[in-house]
């Protein structure tokens, strides 16, 4: 099973993990015009190659992060780094 | 005589241990060590079925997981295992086989004349003949179609054997224990890296077990030996056997593999997995899958007798059966010599070599005339004869551009017919990964692509046959493996000396025609089919329609003729059949391409799949600390109980003969009257604490949070960032930075998972701890206007009074001794205290209570009444209610919502379309028929009318039967509901009928809040 290299517990299996989409920057909310929000809220690049996105360790240490995935080839390109290596 | 084409010796049988065995209802002898296949051919058994669509006669082609025709029934129901291939299938005593595709028996099938009316089934037949009418179709032929295709019949009882699946990290992991495969997992074992070894068959060796040569002048299998005895010496190292790959995951890291325990065993006691899923996490992973000999499609193809020219070597050498008396060959290269030779050694005479290369040369073409064998150079067999197995073929001269043949005809007897069209690396694993392969004009096959962060390919997988050339590579494949995975230097030892065999010189032939030159479009006579994909009956004549008809697609022409489907994914067709479409286009090999490969290699049991995941193992089950006592409740067996989510709720407690209906009158009416108790420990709990929390809350919340003064509880609601209701519950302030929250039961793990997200990645600045309380706090929700008088003597040191006590606060103290937080909100209406306790004093509470409340009528009630309840009360259920395109104003709860500070879903909810006026808002529906229960989801509309779509007005979310409104109440959502209130309105019901409803209010019950504090 693939790893996932979690930022608090290391390289854990991939079923310990959730999914959490895309990395998508949040407009400010109250100078965005609609098309802006719904474009945050909707708009996913779903590209072929490297993705930003979010994972948690759901049934672990609960830590949410960033990480870099190749979506053609489940590659992860990053390791998120400890808070105190940060 | 028994097993009259059995060798006097040789093979890896053990002649001291025969078997017994019955096949089509004939019993057999083998010997342990046997396949199915093998036993069979020993005993001269080669009609082992009946083909898919013509019901043509089949023998064994294969000896290995390529087999598109062998396959057999075997077992007894519930262990029935359909279309296992019995190239593959371990003899074990008493094994009981039967064909598949016939009936009665494969000799006398009654279906066996579909094969005369071929001419009047091509490609794409079915489509055209049988879908012009679908109900002709549905009725008549489709079952009439199952009936006679067929293949193997499948398990009607629940499977009683039990499945495994184990996870391993490995440094290196080699898919394939050939001489490649072995050699590669020596030299990265020899490094002290953590190997696995996987091979399908019964044994390491692949090849070497069947074949003649010597490494360092000695046996081959003497050199295979050698190496299992040293990896056995090793530690960190698994050798695993019948273990076939199934496929390569997660970027080419995780092979994912099924170990067959039991299955070869007469007898393992009832006890212990039948079969093992391995997933081998590995840090290199390298593939000596090795290669598949390719048949050649010429017209006849497909009579008992005619098989692979290696795998005659292989039943011959290693099982010691002869699949013959009298063989001719039929090749295209010189590495087919070598069998043909093989053969003649061992007492199979060899009639005629018939070899497609006008002027063949080397040493084995030299040896086999040496042998006096007769090679007929520049010919092709054109036909072949024999009912129920071959009896003799037909040869004639190929034309100088291959695409038609010269008279004159020869024909010549025998009784086996080994072909060899060149061989075809097996690279399933690798396109698994996302490698490519492509055509290699010198091994003259599809062969891996190398590229970056894909699995090293040894051996024939990779296109390397000479022997010496493949153990040298894999060799160092495996050092520089076990290097990149941190052992060892990368230096292997040197190959073993090899006799070594010809050079794959050859020549592509993908067709043979049996008609003298017409300009190459002949396709041969009348009733002479050329089949390229033997499982699926697919014959190059289909190939060449599917591409007149325009399906010049690989992916098209496979579904269109089947080429490549079924159990054998076609392994022995998808060459032949890519190649000779690419022809049909005026292309070359080169051009052809593959159709996608996908995992599983060979099918899998689902029980594997499946693993221990199967019945009460298959998804966790949550119990409050009260389930033994639900489950003891009422004389009738206890609750009846209901899943939601993972939780198993009570959803009514049913006396004696009473229904549901009737049980969840009563205990609505008695919580309405009296008391009811529930048990609410479902609910999702939230602490929330840090000098931050309130700011945090209060961008969470879609409610105001900072107000809040210590002691009271607010309701609160959740919100997406589109503006959409996900969740509510109550909020108390324990302390200055110290909030108890409560979510939906569906939603508890979601919504701290999502609160956590939010906290954790856009506002880590924040200081704030949430921790899920669910298990820690047992809730039992105690409601009804006694359920003061019922507390009061159990809680003595608490002012229950509604001035010391007022609705929306919580109080700390004890209630039955229990330390216990007593909030005083309601989801019914009526005075009710939600009283937290220690999870494991649930049952004492619960206990107390009733020990008090019983006399004064106080009655246990289920989710199923909760939910009347509430719906009299008009309060959402969220899930019910909403479904994601809901907003708090459509629910009439838009009053509630912060105007001034911003939080999550409030620049969602400004967006213009849903300010729309005639979104659809929230009203209770009251029905004609005061007893009209309405099915939830059913559409509201205007009135019935002509227009399509007819225009829906929106729809019913909860309807109940309330006893104590004396009739049934109905939730909806409904366009400009709130301008509709009085409107009669219909709801189309399943049966046709219609339902008239009048708009109305959301309340049902005390509207005006009067009960709530008792």
């Amino acid at each position: 099973m693939e790893r996932i290299p979690c930022p608090h517990c290391g390289p854990r299996p991939l079923a310990e993990f959730s999914y959490g989409g895309e990395v998508v920057p949040r407009p400010d909310p109250e100078p965005a015009d609609d098309a802006t929000w719904g474009a945050y809220l909707y708009v996913r690049s779903n590209p072929k190659g490297p993705q930003s996105e979010r994972w948690v360790h759901i049934h672990g240490c609960r830590r949410w992060f960033t990480l870099t995935r190749d979506t053609a080839t489940h590659r992860i390109l990053d390791t998120p780094l400890r808070k105190e290596e940060a | 005589m028994e097993q009259p084409f059995r060798l006097k010796a040789g093979g890896r049988i053990d002649r001291t241990r025969p078997l017994r065995f019955v096949f089509d209802g004939k019993g057999y002898s083998g010997y342990a060590g046997d396949t199915l296949a093998s036993a069979l051919i020993a005993n001269g058994v080669h009609l082992v079925g009946r083909s898919f669509k013509y019901h043509r006669p089949r023998g064994i082609l294969s000896a290995g997981a390529e087999e598109p025709n062998a396959l057999v029934q075997l077992g007894l129901e519930p262990r029935l295992v359909p279309n296992a291939r019995a190239t593959q299938v371990d003899l074990i005593h008493g094994l009981e086989a039967d064909p598949v595709n016939c009936w009665p028996n494969v000799r006398r099938d009654v279906l066996a004349g579909l094969g005369l009316a071929a001419p009047l089934m091509p490609a794409g037949f079915y489509y055209k003949t049988f879908l012009a009418s679908r109900h002709l179709w549905r009725h008549v032929f489709e079952p009439l179609i199952r009936r006679a295709a067929g293949w193997g019949r499948v398990p009607e009882d629940p499977d009683p054997d039990v499945y495994t699946h184990r996870h391993l990290h490995r440094d290196v992991v080699v898919v394939g224990a050939g001489p490649a495969g072995l050699a590669a997992a020596l030299a990265a074992a020899r490094t002290g890296a953590r190997v696995a070894l996987i091979d399908e068959g019964t044994e390491p060796g692949g090849s070497l077990l069947g074949q003649t040569r010597t490494l360092d002048g000695h046996p081959a299998d003497q050199w295979v030996a050698e190496g299992r005895e040293e990896l056995s010496h090793l530690p960190e190292v698994l050798v695993l056997t019948r273990t076939t790959a199934a496929g390569l995951y997660d970027d080419g890291t995780t092979v994912v593999a099924e170990e067959r325990l039991t299955d070869h065993l007469t007898s393992h006691g009832g006890h212990g997995p039948r079969a093992r899923l391995w997933w081998l996490t590995s840090k290199t992973v390298i593939l000596a899958t090795g290669a598949h000999e390719r048949p050649i499609v010429f017209p006849e193809n497909d009579r008992p007798g005619i098989m692979l020219a290696s795998a005659a070597r292989t039943y011959a050498l290693r099982y010691g059966a002869l699949p013959g008396k009298r063989m001719v060959l039929f090749t295209t290269n010189s590495a087919a010599y070598e069998s043909a030779i093989d053969l003649q050694s061992r007492g199979l005479r060899v009639e005629a070599i018939v070899d497609a290369r006008p002027d063949p040369s080397g040493p084995h073409v030299d040896m086999a005339e040496a042998l006096g064998i007769h090679i007929h150079k520049g010919c092709a067999v054109t036909a072949t004869d024999g009912r129920h197995h071959l009896e003799s073929v037909e040869i004639m001269l190929l034309s100088p551009d291959l695409r038609t043949v010269q008279a004159p005809r020869k024909l010549i007897e025998c009784d086996l017919l080994c072909v060899s069209g060149g061989w075809s690396p097996v690279a399933h694993l690798y396109r698994h990964a996302g490698g490519q392969v492509e055509w290699n004009a010198e091994v003259r096959g599809f062969t891996p692509v190398p590229g970056p962060g894909l699995p090293r390919v040894v051996g024939s997988a990779a296109g390397t046959h000479a022997l010496s050339q493949a153990l040298e590579r894999a060799l160092t494949a495996g050092a520089e493996a076990a290097r990149e995975a941190g052992f060892g230097d990368g230096s292997a030892s040197s190959a073993p000396r090899v006799t070594e065999t010809d050079a794959l010189d050859g020549m592509d032939l993908w067709r043979v025609s049996d008609q003298p030159g017409d300009g190459g479009r002949a396709i041969g006579r009348p009733g002479h089919l050329s089949f390229v994909d033997l499982q699926n009956d697919a014959t190059a004549a289909d190939i060449d329609q599917a591409h007149r008809e325009g399906l010049t697609n690989v992916e098209h022409m496979k579904r269109y003729t089947l080429t490549g489907f079924g159990t054998d994914q076609g392994k022995t067709s998808q060459v032949n059949g890519a190649v000779i479409l690419a022809r049909a286009v005026g292309e070359g090999p080169e051009a052809a391409r593959l159709t996608a490969q996908r995992p599983p290699y060979t099918p899998i049991t689902f029980g594997t799949l499946a693993g221990r995941r199967v019945g009460g193992l298959l998804d966790t089950v949550r119990e409050t600390a009260l389930q033994d006592i639900h489950r003891d409740l009422g004389k009738n067996g206890g609750a009846v109980f209901e899943p939601v989510g993972q939780w198993l709720r009570p959803r009514f407690y049913p006396k004696a003969g009473e229904t549901m209906d009737r049980a969840v009158a009563r205990e609505c009416r008695a919580a309405r009257q009296e008391a009811g108790l529930l048990d609410a420990s479902t609910l999702g709990k939230i602490d929330a604490q840090g000098p931050d929390v309130v700011e945090f809350l209060e961008r969470i919340y879609a409610t105001p949070v900072a107000s809040l003064p210590i002691g009271k509880v607010r309701y609160g609601l959740v919100c997406k960032d589109d503006g959409m209701l996900v969740d509510d519950g109550t909020l108390a302030r324990l302390e200055e930075t110290h909030f108890h929250l409560t979510t939906t039961t569906g939603n508890a793990a979601w919504t701290l998972n999502w609160m956590e997200e939010w906290l954790q990645t856009e506002w880590p600045d924040l200081r704030v701890r949430l921790t899920s309380v669910t298990e820690q706090w047992a809730v039992l929700a105690l409601s009804g206007p006694k359920a003061r008088e019922i507390l009061a003597p159990l809680a003595p040191g608490m002012d229950l009074s509604v001035e010391a006590f007022p609705f929306m606060t919580w109080r700390a103290g004890a209630v039955a001794g229990i330390p216990a937080r007593v909030f005083r909100v309601s989801f019914t209406g009526e005075l009710s205290f939600e009283i937290n306790v220690p999870w494991r004093y649930g049952p004492a509470l619960w206990k107390a209570l009733l020990a008090k409340g019983a006399p004064l009528g106080l009655t246990p009630h289920g989710t199923e009444t909760m939910h009347v309840l509430r719906a009299e009360k008009g309060f959402i259920l969220v899930g019910q209610e909403t479904d994601g395109s809901v907003t708090p104003r459509d629910l009439g709860l838009g009053g509630m919502l912060k105007t001034k500070r911003d939080f999550i879903g409030k620049r969602g909810m400004a967006r213009s379309d849903l300010q729309r006026p005639d979104r659809k808002v929230l009203v209770g529906l009251r029905t004609d028929d005061p007893a009209q229960v309405l099915p939830e989801g059913s559409p509201i509309v205007e009135a019935m009318s002509s227009a399509r779509p007819l225009p829906m007005l929106g729809h019913v979310t909860s309807s109940y039967l309330s006893p104590m409104v004396g009739r049934v109440i109905a939730l909806a959502l409904v366009k400009g509901g709130r301008e509709r209130l009085g409107q009669t309105l219909q709801v189309p019901l399943e049966d046709g009928d219609l339902a008239k409803v009048t708009v109305v209010e959301p309340v049902f019950w005390d509207p005006e809040g009067k009960r709530r504090d008792g």
